[in-house]
């Protein structure tokens, strides 16, 4: 079925904006970078029409990539159903981002580059997606990382965006760290790294190893999808542009570590420790992000924690064995996600540039069709029936109850604040009065086109029912219907929006009254619990003095360079003794001459002559 | 010519070489120098020719010409180097001409 043409279109875009791009008029650009991203969506849609139910895998084998000893990795691409929604995902929201971008990045420099780091990027997506061992799957990996930090750094004269890529590539360096030894050890153990071999044997395995394997493979996903502990990149990676934030950092890279939890689930159906490691890592991220996300000003860094909490919950969905609805609140969070980003990219490029949201207010009338699209989204993360987000976060929380009761009732807490910090940002910015200086003016068609479309899947998607679709690939756990916990989750989710209603827009001095008793609390939570600062402290600091004190200082300059200087030295000390010899009279090397010869004939003699 | 043994033949190319090399080392006049290296030469060529008559073999005769080649053609390069050192310095003291020390 062709399937190696949906990564090698965006590709092709890459390459032919990357090399020609600086001469090429900015319509053409357009063409390329948006044009291969369509195809491509319009390739996997034709592609999934022709493969029919997709009950088994479809493999493809296009060379063999790596033959060495029992070593043996293709460059194979596979698609089941869950490549299947994740494609679609990949290649509809991008392609709906491509065009928004035509709008958002318009007026800014670096065009070209822009759209070739998008295309580049939508190639090893497809790949990581596509693959069907888990090498290809990280070579996709690696390869979404290089383009999220260039991206992250795209404005590569600001110090503090070069700083948040850097960032952002050194913690997911740590996370891929622990991902290669659990492909080591994959085929350490297993012999091999497709898919189609290892998952068969998994449960001939002992629990300890598949473990240990689970584990290794979760600090890979916790670099990739921002959870504890390294989630710290992924709200400064909200230096990159608008889009960027809304492709790369909400709906589709850094929900790889889901897509790859959720692809290895033979694995971690026979480790159960594991599972419950993802769990309590997925619900404490969720409730630790959505507390950040309560106290932030910048419109980006509310969705940016937002986003590190929602992917908890996806965490959680997996950890509890709800795999189908850990991808269901992934595609659903990928369209209320990339909204709430693209809106609020709109209300930036109205404002100019302005993400205080202290400085905005009474938008609502200037720029309507941002309000009301980034409206539909709102409703969706906050859970409210019958939009998106209120079925996949159920059936998550309902999974996690059947898991452990504790993990609901904190997701519940999580799910009230997410209502409030989401509807606390919408009021924010659109209700009340106009603080700011600027003139807002309402974006575009590129850009507001997709945001209506966003809208209308962030309000309906919950009826596109993927833990049916997904049914018979992931093993089902008996989860009992319950309404009360339904109602429950609804509940908070309401209280949230109300509290924020009547703090935010009926009596706007009330936030304040309400933070200055819990003054101690506010500011921990508003400094992001200090975790940037523990890290500095414990981690960052010790790395730069020690590298700085003993590898700079003592081992390079010291001894590297003390070996280097010292045969220098030598050699100038011999060379200046030698020196003496060259008097630059001849008649003093005549005299050397002979007295040589006279030596190396009195050898001969006592050698014996030469025979 | 069979007379003369060949102890003697040695013995003057021995002197002739000793007068040479001694010459060389202490005269200071280039060209004195240059005619010490030319005796030099001529000394271990009359050497040559002695063993090549004594064994009676042909190779002698040869090595004979072969240093009279190199010779003329040190002798050419020498003189043009001595005439350009008394061109610059208008000096030909073997001790004056020191720029190469240290």
């Amino acid at each position: 079925m062709q399937l190696w043409l949906i990564p090698l279109l965006p590709l092709a875009g890459f390459a032919i904006n990357g090399i020609f791009g600086r001469r090429l008029p900015k319509s053409v650009i357009n063409t390329v970078a948006v044009g291969s991203v369509v195809l491509a969506f319009a390739w996997v849609v034709r592609t999934l029409l022709g493969l029919g139910d997709l009950e088994a895998a479809h493999t493809e084998h296009y060379f063999t990539w790596i033959q060495s000893g029992s070593l043996n990795i293709g460059w194979d691409f596979s698609v089941d159903r869950l490549t299947a929604v994740m494609l679609l995902i990949v290649t509809g929201i991008g392609s709906l981002i491509h065009i928004y971008s035509i709008g958002y990045m318009a007026h800014e420099g670096g065009y070209y580059r822009f759209f070739a780091y998008l295309n580049l990027f939508m190639f090893f997506m497809l790949v990581l997606v596509l693959a069907s061992n888990y090498l290809l799957l990280f070579v996709g990996w690696e390869g979404v990382g290089l383009c999220s930090y260039l991206l992250i750094g795209f404005y590569f004269d600001k110090k503090f965006a070069t700083n948040a890529g850097n960032k952002a590539f050194i913690v997911n360096r740590i996370g891929d760290f622990g991902f290669s030894l659990a492909i080591f050890y994959i085929f350490k153990t297993f012999g091999s790294l497709d898919f189609a071999t290892v998952f068969p044997r998994t449960a001939g395995e002992s629990e300890a190893i598949v473990t240990t394997i689970g584990l290794l493979l979760l600090v890979g996903a916790c670099g990739k999808s921002a959870q504890i502990p390294l989630y710290v990149w992924l709200p400064d990676a909200m230096a990159g542009p608008t889009p960027v934030s809304a492709l790369i950092h909400a709906a589709t890279m850094v929900t790889a570590g889901v897509y790859m939890c959720a692809r290895s689930f033979p694995i971690y159906i026979h480790a159960p420790q594991a599972m419950n490691v993802i769990a309590v890592i997925g619900v404490a991220t969720a409730f630790m992000a959505a507390t950040i996300g309560l106290a932030q000003n910048d419109i980006k860094k509310v969705f940016a924690y937002s986003t590190v909490s929602q992917l908890g919950y996806m965490f959680l969905g997996v950890g509890a064995g709800a795999f189908s609805a850990g991808i269901y609140h992934l595609m659903t969070h990928a369209f209320f996600k990339a909204l709430l980003f693209l809106g609020s990219g709109s209300v930036i490029h109205a404002l100019s540039g302005e993400q205080d949201m202290r400085n905005m207010g009474g938008l609502r009338k200037k720029i309507p069709w941002t309000f009301a699209t980034m409206m539909c989204a709102a409703v969706a993360i906050a859970g409210v029936p019958p939009f998106s987000g209120f079925f996949s976060k159920d059936a998550i929380l309902v999974a996690a109850n059947h898991h452990a009761p504790w993990m609901f009732w904190l997701g519940v807490v999580t799910a009230g604040m997410t209502a409030f910090y989401v509807f606390r940002a919408m009021f924010l910015t659109f209700f009340g009065e106009y603080r700011g200086h600027e003139h807002p003016h309402e974006s575009g068609p590129a850009m507001l086109i997709p945001l209506a479309i966003l809208a209308v899947l962030s309000l309906a998607g919950g009826f596109i029912k993927i833990p049916v679709f997904l049914d018979k690939f992931f093993p089902t756990a008996e989860v009992p219907e319950d309404f009360t916990l339904v109602a429950i989750s609804v509940a908070s989710g309401l209280i949230g929006i109300l509290l924020a209603y009547i703090m935010y827009v009926l009596k706007p001095g009330m936030a304040d009254a309400f933070v200055s008793p819990i003054k101690g609390v506010y500011t921990f939570v508003y400094n992001k619990w200090y975790v940037d600062e523990l890290y500095d402290a414990t981690v960052v600091t010790p790395v730069v003095e020690g590298s700085r004190a003993v590898l700079w200082k003592g081992v390079d300059a010291g001894f590297i360079d003390g070996i280097v200087n010292g045969t220098a030295d030598v050699a100038r000390l011999i060379g200046g003794e030698l020196r003496r010899i060259q008097s630059g009279n001849v008649r003093s090397y005549a005299t050397w001459v002979l007295l040589g010869s006279v030596i190396v004939i009195v050898a001969i003699g006592f050698a014996g002559g030469i025979r | 010519m069979g007379a003369v043994p060949i102890f003697w033949y040695l013995s003057l190319s021995a002197v002739l070489f000793t007068l040479g090399v001694a010459g060389f080392v202490f005269r200071r006049n280039i060209i004195t120098v240059f005619m010490s290296i030319e005796l030099m030469l001529n000394a271990v060529n009359l050497s040559f020719i002695t063993f090549s008559y004594r064994w009676k073999q042909v190779d002698g005769h040869l090595l004979a010409f072969f240093v009279m080649v190199v010779a003329a053609a040190e002798a050419a390069v020498g003189l043009a180097i001595i005439l350009t050192v008394y061109k610059n310095r208008q000096t030909l003291n073997i001790d004056e001409i020191d720029t190469l020390k240290n």
